[in-house]
């Protein structure tokens, strides 16, 4: 399979603080990779470096075989982004912000406007469209959020926290198209929902203060919690793997500095 | 895409973004009503007996001061408040690409406003015969001096998430541009500064090279100094959006 994302090595300090410590994601097509990991343990930093957002203190990014600093514009047309908290201009319609964006990944005319069309259809936000960014509930801001990172079907997407805020029905549409797109793409996506990397997750990868503590697949995962467990297995290893071993308390992100 | 599509993609949303507030209606209301008021009450433009716009372009640095702070407060603030800067960032577009098209599309819109006034020109010409070489170099003076308060007003406006920060920030340092270049400055320091010194501090104001273009020649020095002030603030608001953006 082909490596669409190549992340070497990634380190990023803020100041003394490290919120990086050595990364390495390779995520080929067809994998959906879930980004777990206490608040504060590095999730966004990551995912901010791997769209070129925060240039990384250490390591490489290559995105679809093109180096993130060597030609940071085509490397960013490789991927579409939802960042932490689906930001959008909230003084324009729904389908004026796709509209920006379509025109920020090249598209003009016919071709915009058909763009615009299908990601408003496949997040189903079709009465909406008219409606301005700010108006828009919790979920459907997300959506609109969504909406704007596949419009390019580009072959690489990073989802900070894609169904935060989504309602349960909405959060299994968006679920369901997630998994689709993983079909033949590399999809990197953080969420505190454990079940939702049962879900949709072909890969989970929890980060603990800048390191991964485990990468493996969701049965894996599962695996590692004691026989004896026989409810939210998941929560269990989660808490097992990124909790200091003494207390046995969640660290918090003050006490790791 | 080449930098002159990606810009112009920056352009169209930024000038949009002035018409969905009240900010552009307001602000044009406020400075046309200024620009006429000024010119004809305290400049006295009918009792002057002369067909010139004199007093008018002489009020432009002074409602500059206020208004144009208006317009650059919002270009980097809002979008390192709402978190957009992150989705500018990550969109196949350079900082210098984000730093041109914001930058324009606040000109064009000064610009705009600037033409507006153009009844006054039509009312002159039509009194009597003024000199519209000279009325041209006034218009393009001002519109210099307008793109230089906004690329100083742009670079401080990356520098916070808050635009009344932004605006008062902007407005003091348009106005330190502005006073250095004052008589009775340069009178006060002139008495124990070097001659060549009070001259250097008189050359960096705005005002020395806006009532030097009044006086209506368009010289090259004072054209280069509006496009130099505003290309060396534009490019320090790129370094500024770099180092900036992850606050």
């Amino acid at each position: 399979m082909k490596e669409l994302i190549a992340a070497r090595g990634l380190r990023k300090s803020f100041g003394s603080f490290e919120a990086v410590r050595g990364i390495d994601l390779i995520v080929p097509a067809g994998q959906v990779l879930g980004f777990l990991g206490p608040n504060g343990a590095g999730k966004s930093t990551t995912m901010r470096m791997l769209t070129g957002f925060l240039e990384p203190t250490a390591g490489t990014v290559t995105l679809d075989g093109i180096a993130l600093a060597d030609d940071p514009i085509a490397a960013k047309r490789t991927f579409g982004y939802l960042p932490e908290g689906a930001p959008a201009y909230g003084d324009m319609r729904v389908e004026e912000f796709l509209h920006f964006v379509a025109r920020a990944r090249g598209y003009v005319g016919a071709e915009a406007r058909a763009r615009v069309d299908r990601s408003i259809e496949r997040l189903h936000l079709e009465p909406y469209r008219r409606q301005l960014v700010d108006t828009l509930s919790k979920g459907y801001k997300r959506r609109t959020g969504l909406a704007q990172a596949i419009l390019h079907d580009p072959p690489i997407l990073v989802l900070d926290e894609p169904t935060d805020g989504l309602d349960p029905n909405q959060k299994h549409e968006v679920r369901e198209l997630i998994r689709r797109l993983g079909d033949d793409r590399a999809v990197v996506l953080s969420t505190h929902i454990l079940e939702e990397v049962e879900a949709v997750c072909t890969r989970a990868v929890i980060i603990n203060e800048g390191r991964v503590v485990f990468d493996g697949t969701p049965k894996a995962l599962d695996a590692k919690a004691a026989a004896n467990v026989t409810s939210n297995r998941l929560d269990h290893v989660f808490r097992m793997l990124t909790t200091s071993d003494t207390g046995g308390a969640p660290r918090t992100k003050a006490a790791s500095r | 895409m080449n930098s002159t599509a990606r810009i112009a993609t920056i352009f169209r949303r930024e000038f949009a973004a002035y018409f969905t507030s009240p900010l552009a209606g307001i602000f044009l209301v406020i400075y046309l009503f200024m620009s006429a008021v000024l010119t004809f009450q305290m400049g006295g433009l009918y009792e002057r007996g002369q067909a010139d716009l004199r007093p008018f372009f002489q009020v432009q640095p002074w409602l500059d001061l206020f208004l144009v702070p208006a317009l650059s407060m919002r270009l980097w603030a809002e979008d390192r408040r709402t978190g957009t800067i992150e989705l500018l960032l990550t969109l196949p577009f350079s900082v210098r690409d984000l730093v041109l098209g914001k930058f324009l599309a606040a000109w064009a819109f000064a610009c705009v406003a600037l033409a507006l006034t153009a009844p006054l020109w039509i009312t002159v010409a039509w009194l009597g015969s003024p000199d519209h070489g000279s009325i041209l170099v006034g218009y393009i003076a001002s519109a210099l001096m307008a793109g230089t308060f906004l690329a100083i007003g742009a670079f401080l406006s990356a520098f916070t998430k808050n635009q009344v920060i932004a605006f008062v920030l902007s407005g003091v340092a348009c106005f330190l541009l502005m006073v250095i270049g004052f008589p009775m400055l340069l009178d006060f320091v002139s008495g124990w500064l070097p001659r060549t010194a009070v001259e250097a501090i008189a050359a960096m104001s705005v005002l020395t090279h806006f009532e030097s273009m009044m006086r209506g020649v368009l010289d090259g020095r004072d054209v280069l100094y509006f496009v130099s002030v505003s290309a060396a603030f534009l490019f320090l608001n790129g370094i500024v959006v770099e180092w900036k953006k992850a606050e």
